[in-house]
């Protein structure tokens, strides 16, 4: 376990190379010159070589990459030119509301996308199918945004029961995380109900069943835990989209998040944020991924000794 | 002959005997597509959006832009107003016609842009495998590392506003996916024999690529090229609502949704005709997707 656990740790530092290299490249690309940027409009010549100096802009390329990458690994992302504070602390104020937005997303969405799923095989082309397939799909093509701002229609302005904006208690954290996690439970749901499939078409299904055993258990414990392997990878993949449609849902309920940090640094060109914001969302997508690849390796022990 | 793969030895004798009945990839594909209602009936709205795009201009009751009636601001549906009114007098009805041309041209173009660029890429890859696989593959995973539409919006903000620069992040979050599908199927193409039997009569490897493993490519291609196009439309509106893809007063869904954030309370209906627009062109376009999928892969078949 400890050696498969290190071989997809090594097998990630090409990759997290050269999302840094592209994340420092970021700002070589963006139009104009990031001293200036950095300086502000109205600085004159003298300050922006001032800057310039300052930010390390007029070393050569291979140093300057050096020099961003060793500040990153000690979590110096620079100053955010709107705020004049530090990129970190800006970013940790925000980190934990996104991350219990996303992470109740994810528990919800897998808890119905599950058991949707499963319905659905079970009474495969019967009413629960069709409901459930059709509840699905729905979930698919409805975009977060609009989705929420229906939520909020409906719960907050009509009805009156939930909190519109903000993130202060708990009551705030439902509608955000059912918009954000629709998406998931719905291709969680489609895709539980096709690895499900083929799984009750496998003779040990059979065999349990010639045994005298409720259907029930057979579902529960003989089928659960294979249709679980491909789910589980697909939970991973999910993640990222998660992660992604914060960014959406955030603004929709004007959540305190990372997701809105960016959209407004995107929109005042404060560029050290959006590089710091970037490079942290892979970071997190990467290491979901890792995990999971762990945990499919802990249910699947053919994975293990490839 | 229930089967799909008729032996060497029977198919001429079928072919002879009824050249009405021969069955061709498309007649093979229709017959199993018309089986499928919701999907027939997908494909048929999706026939009725495109003709709703081309003809925005012609139909729409109103200018999407420039007609503002003062006396009915924020109004809800009406006969004169079939959708009702914006806050700032737009007709609301017309900006949906109109967003319809926009949307699709979008969705559309930025798919076809990543599948031209992924399909290549992926057979490039998988035929020629080494170091040419090996690159083009990093950087599909590279790509992969960033969430999907984080990419989007690093793209955006590096090339500045606007549908252009939209329709290039949505295309370029769309390479990898159509890299590694297209590589896969190449990989597993290239080991057949006629492949080898087209390379033992000289064909250079352009024309085997291009001619030879492309065609056994295409069905995978045009399956995933409409479930894509769905979630191309979502990712380019979300990019409008967030500001960072078409600015107001063009009549994009996401951007009037955005718009319609400030005039909740007071007028839902802003806010519920682009979310519908929305939704029923992005199930459209995944139903159409899945009944594509149902009668194009051939591992479905034996179900």
């Amino acid at each position: 376990m400890f050696s498969y656990v290190l071989k997809r740790l090594m097998g990630l530092i090409p990759t997290l190379f050269l999302v840094a290299v592209m994340v420092f490249l970021f700002v070589h690309l963006l139009p104009g010159d990031p001293a200036r940027l950095a300086a502000g409009p109205e600085a004159d010549e003298q300050t922006v070589a001032l800057v310039r100096t300052d930010l390390g802009l007029d070393l050569p390329m291979h140093q300057q990459f050096v020099r961003f990458f060793v500040n990153a690994a000690h979590g110096d992302f620079g100053i955010s030119l709107r705020s004049k504070l530090p990129v970190s602390q800006e970013i940790m104020e925000r980190f934990w509301p996104t991350m219990w937005l996303t992470l109740t997303s994810m528990i919800w969405a897998v808890i119905f996308g599950l058991f949707i799923g499963i319905f659905s095989a079970v009474w495969r082309n019967e009413w629960p199918d069709r409901l459930g397939m059709t509840l699905a799909v729905s979930g698919i093509s409805f975009p977060p945004f609009a989705l929420g701002m229906v939520f909020m229609e409906v719960f907050s302005v009509q009805l009156g029961w939930l909190p519109t904006v903000g993130a202060d208690s708990w009551r705030h954290y439902i509608l955000p995380s059912l918009t954000l996690g629709a998406g998931v439970a719905a291709i969680m749901a489609r895709f539980t109900r096709s690895s499900f499939i083929e799984i009750l078409k496998e003779d040990f299904v059979r065999t349990a069943r010639a045994k005298g055993l409720p259907e029930r258990i057979v579902v529960a414990k003989h089928c659960l835990r294979n249709a679980l392997i491909p789910v589980v990878t697909m939970m991973g993949l999910q993640f990222g989209f998660l992660l992604g449609g914060s960014i959406v849902v955030e603004k929709v309920f004007n959540w305190p998040g990372m997701g809105r940090l960016l959209i407004d640094a995107v929109e005042m060109r404060d560029y050290p944020i959006i590089q710091a914001e970037i490079l942290l969302f892979s970071l997190e997508f990467i290491f979901i991924n890792l995990i999971v690849d762990v945990l499919y390796a802990v249910i699947n022990p053919s994975i293990r000794y490839k | 002959m229930s089967t799909s793969t008729p032996t060497p030895s029977v198919a001429p004798v079928v072919a002879t005997a009824a050249a009405t009945l021969i069955r061709t990839p498309l007649s093979e594909f229709w017959r199993k597509f018309k089986k499928q209602p919701l999907a027939l009936a997908a494909a048929g709205f999706v026939v009725f959006l495109v003709l709703l795009a081309v003809l925005a201009p012609y139909i729409s009751p109103y200018d999407a832009e420039n007609y503002f009636d003062y006396d009915a601001l924020n109004a809800g549906p009406s006969l004169q107003h079939w959708f009702g009114v914006d806050s700032l007098g737009h007709d609301i009805f017309s900006r949906i016609l109109v967003g319809t041309q926009l949307s699709l041209a979008v969705g559309f173009s930025s798919v076809a842009l990543g599948a031209i660029v992924g399909t290549f890429a992926g057979l490039i890859a998988g035929y020629y495998e080494g170091w040419a696989d090996r690159i083009i593959m990093r950087i599909c995973d590279v790509l992969f590392a960033f969430p999907g539409i984080l990419l989007a919006i690093a793209i955006v903000a590096m090339l500045g506003n606007g549908m252009t620069n939209v329709i290039i992040a949505v295309a370029i979050f769309s390479i990898p996916a159509f890299a590694r599908l297209v590589r896969g199927n190449t990989l597993s193409l290239k080991q057949l024999t006629y492949i080898e039997a087209v390379r033992s009569i000289g064909a250079n490897d352009m024309t085997i690529i291009l001619r030879h493993i492309f065609p056994g490519t295409i069905s995978s291609v045009v399956v995933y090229f409409t479930m894509r196009i769905g979630t191309s439309i979502i990712t380019a509106a979300s990019l409008s609502f967030l500001g960072l893809g078409a600015q107001p007063p063009t009549p994009e869904w996401g951007a009037m949704l955005n718009e319609a954030r400030s005039d909740m309370m007071t007028a839902p209906h802003i806010a519920i005709f682009p979310s519908l627009a929305i939704f029923l062109t992005v199930l459209a376009f995944n139903l159409l997707g899945d009944g594509l999928r149902d009668a194009l892969d051939p591992k479905l078949e034996q179900k």
